[in-house]
């Protein structure tokens, strides 16, 4: 608790500090390569025959995908509280890659924990996280993935308190769903005006995958306080509806605490932590983000599944369409997008937030087609 | 005064430091508890420190991750754990039982009926470590309404004005984390525990209970100097996982008595 008070402390200061903000604004622009594209889609528009498909490319962003921008964010944090090592879990690999990155640019030692079952999901991820530099510590308890990376991050954070816990997602002990919120938020406001300067208007809806949610708070922030946008979270559907084979916490998912985090928890009748299952690392997590868990239950945004299968049928359609290979995340906000476009007006806009690229995903994506590489 | 007050003023009358050995309900059999908590006080344990299997132990070290897997393979839930602890008191077990388990189960059972059915069974307290003195507040009012004591724990990072609050908070005793970091079984005890053990005592008058990393009766006689009693767990645990069924319960009460310093 008091390393949580004195990052809470920490951040509420550089919260009110100019300079901060800048130099963050600096390193996303010269770094990170921000703003990052508004891609129409123009052939997927086409195939759907609906509403025009707009993408936010956060697969454009350095390291493939929107973890850079919260990495940075509290790489930076870490920088001004003065610490020199640096912890981080991991699912798919994309939030161990942006940490070892930005731990290498700014000088910093990188811990990277990983649940073994996802270490072999995601082997390139892993390889890219040694090339940085860093560390990676394979997870050999529970279910192997995400959630049990978190637990040994923590351990290692009570363990070692002078070091800094860098979470990847909009979960855990406040103050860290507000502060990756606020890291992640910069996609939505680049997106609102893209989208104005794009189409003269705001999007009908805005479509994210969810995971942790912290690219679908990043999106979605920007558009709170415009209730004509619809806003639209896709969880990991899984290979069905049972407990276990999914990882849709609104498919039944009761309120609870998990890691430091109260909101719902897929679990069982006696309050043990359910095992999830999705095709993509990423979406893999018994619990999501508490401000989903509030804007579910305020109504303010609807969230939806995509199965296994409809996630690589977008994965599929999106390389062949458009040219771009989505992470399997960022496949489950396709698959819905696919779904919605044919039901509305050619004056409407879906603009989904492509949180990823799919370069890390091309081994599982192989297994799954039945080839060898 | 609670059975935990009592135990610790009869402790203190006879100059004996308290032994509270750890043992996670249902390992490694199901019914095991049963038999191993009587004769671990016979051995010489004066308080039981019983865990709840949870899927996500935070606070613990790979040794209770282990044993909780396995409880969990077997079948334990908070409602089992329940039982188990109004049959240790058929059984005629005095000594206090506290559960020791984390927050999710005890909320999906619901605060208000755990604590009415832990003290039905005869159970005098909760320690639930991953819920901060801040979020305490739920469960503390459920817990004195029948009379059980919620265990606040004090670490060596906690500075001065937090230890007070927690201190204002706590009942039973002071669970003292000898180290930063998880349980486990560990060669040395920290450096500094006395320093640390002092600033917890300026807080307060409760009895204050040395836990995380006690290992061996060296580790438990360094605490009796500064402290009132001694957690055992990780160490017991791992003693009670390589002994074979036949021998286990007469191995598990020789270690007891050894780390007493009444054995061998």
């Amino acid at each position: 608790m008091p390393a949580i008070t004195a990052l809470n402390a920490a951040y509420n200061a550089v919260e009110q500090d100019p300079g901060f903000w800048e130099e963050l604004a600096y390193l996303q622009h010269t770094y990170t390569g921000r703003p990052t594209p508004l891609s129409f889609a123009a052939r997927l528009t086409a195939h759907c025959g609906g509403a025009r498909i707009y993408l936010k490319r956060e697969d454009l962003a350095h390291t493939g995908a929107h973890k850079i921008n919260n990495a940075l964010g509290q790489g930076l944090l870490a920088q001004r509280m003065g610490k020199r090592r640096v912890i981080a879990e991991t699912g798919a690999g994309q939030h161990g890659v942006a940490t070892a990155t930005v731990c290498a640019l700014l000088g910093l030692e990188c811990v990277v924990y990983m649940g073994t079952e996802d270490m072999s999901r995601q082997r390139p991820n892993v390889f890219r996280m040694r090339l940085l530099g860093a560390e990676v510590c394979g997870v050999d308890t529970g279910s192997r993935t995400l959630k049990d990376a978190i637990n040994e991050a923590m351990r290692d954070w009570v363990t070692h308190p002078d070091s800094y816990y860098l979470l990847g997602s909009a979960l855990g002990p406040h103050p860290y769903p507000t502060m990756v919120r606020d890291f992640q938020s910069v996609i939505g406001r680049e997106a609102y005006q893209q989208m104005l300067e794009a189409t003269g208007a705001l999007p009908d809806v805005v479509v994210a995958c969810v995971g942790g949610g912290s690219n679908a708070i990043g999106i979605f922030h920007a558009f709170l306080d415009h209730p004509d946008v619809q806003l639209r979270g896709v969880e990991a559907g899984g290979r069905g509806a049972q407990l276990g084979e999914h990882a849709a916490r609104f498919l039944g998912a009761l309120p609870g605490v998990l890691q430091g985090t109260y909101s719902y928890v897929l679990q069982d009748p006696d309050g043990q932590i359910a095992l999830t299952h999705s095709v993509s690392a990423g979406l893999d997590y018994a619990s999501i983000g508490p401000e989903h868990a509030w804007l579910h239950d305020s109504g303010r945004a609807c969230y939806t599944l995509a199965t296994d299968a409809e996630a690589l049928d977008a994965f599929q359609k999106l390389a062949e369409l458009e040219g771009i290979l989505p992470a399997l995340e960022s496949a489950h906000a396709i698959a819905e997008a696919l779904k919605l476009a044919p039901t509305m007006r050619s004056d409407q806009t879906i603009l989904v937030n492509l949180s990823g690229r799919g370069d890390k995903d091309i081994f599982t994506v192989a297994e799954v087609l039945d080839v060898t590489l | 005064m609670s059975r935990i007050a009592q135990t610790f003023a009869r402790l203190r009358t006879a100059g004996r430091v308290a032994l509270m050995p750890y043992l996670t309900v249902g390992f490694p059999e199901r019914d095991s508890t049963l038999a191993l908590v009587p004769a671990l006080e016979a051995a010489g344990a004066d308080l039981f420190e019983l865990g709840v299997p949870f899927s996500d132990p935070l606070a613990d070290g790979a040794t209770i991750q282990r044993a909780s897997e396995r409880a969990l393979a077997n079948g334990v839930t908070l409602s089992f754990c329940l039982e188990t602890v109004a049959a240790l008191r058929t059984r005629g077990v005095q000594a206090p039982l506290l559960l020791m388990g984390y927050y999710n189960p005890l909320l999906r059972y619901g605060l208000e009926r755990a604590c009415a059915d832990l003290a039905a069974a005869g159970g005098d307290g909760w320690i639930v470590p991953d819920v901060p003195p801040e979020e305490i507040n739920d469960l503390q009012q459920a817990a004195v309404h029948y009379e059980l004591d919620v265990i606040m724990f004090a670490t060596p990072t906690t500075p001065d004005e937090r230890l007070t609050e927690i201190a204002r908070l706590a009942s039973g005793f002071m669970y003292c984390v000898s180290l930063t970091g998880v349980t486990g079984a560990r060669q040395d005890l920290a450096h500094g525990l006395a320093d640390f053990l002092g600033r917890v005592r300026r807080t307060t008058s409760l009895p204050l209970v040395v836990g995380f990393g006690i290992s061996t009766a060296e580790h438990v006689q360094q605490v009796a100097a500064v402290a009132d009693g001694a957690i055992v767990g990780s160490a017991l645990i791992n003693y009670i996982a390589q002994l074979s069924p036949e021998q286990m319960i007469a191995g598990a009460a020789t270690f007891v008595q050894t780390l007493r310093g009444t054995h061998g």
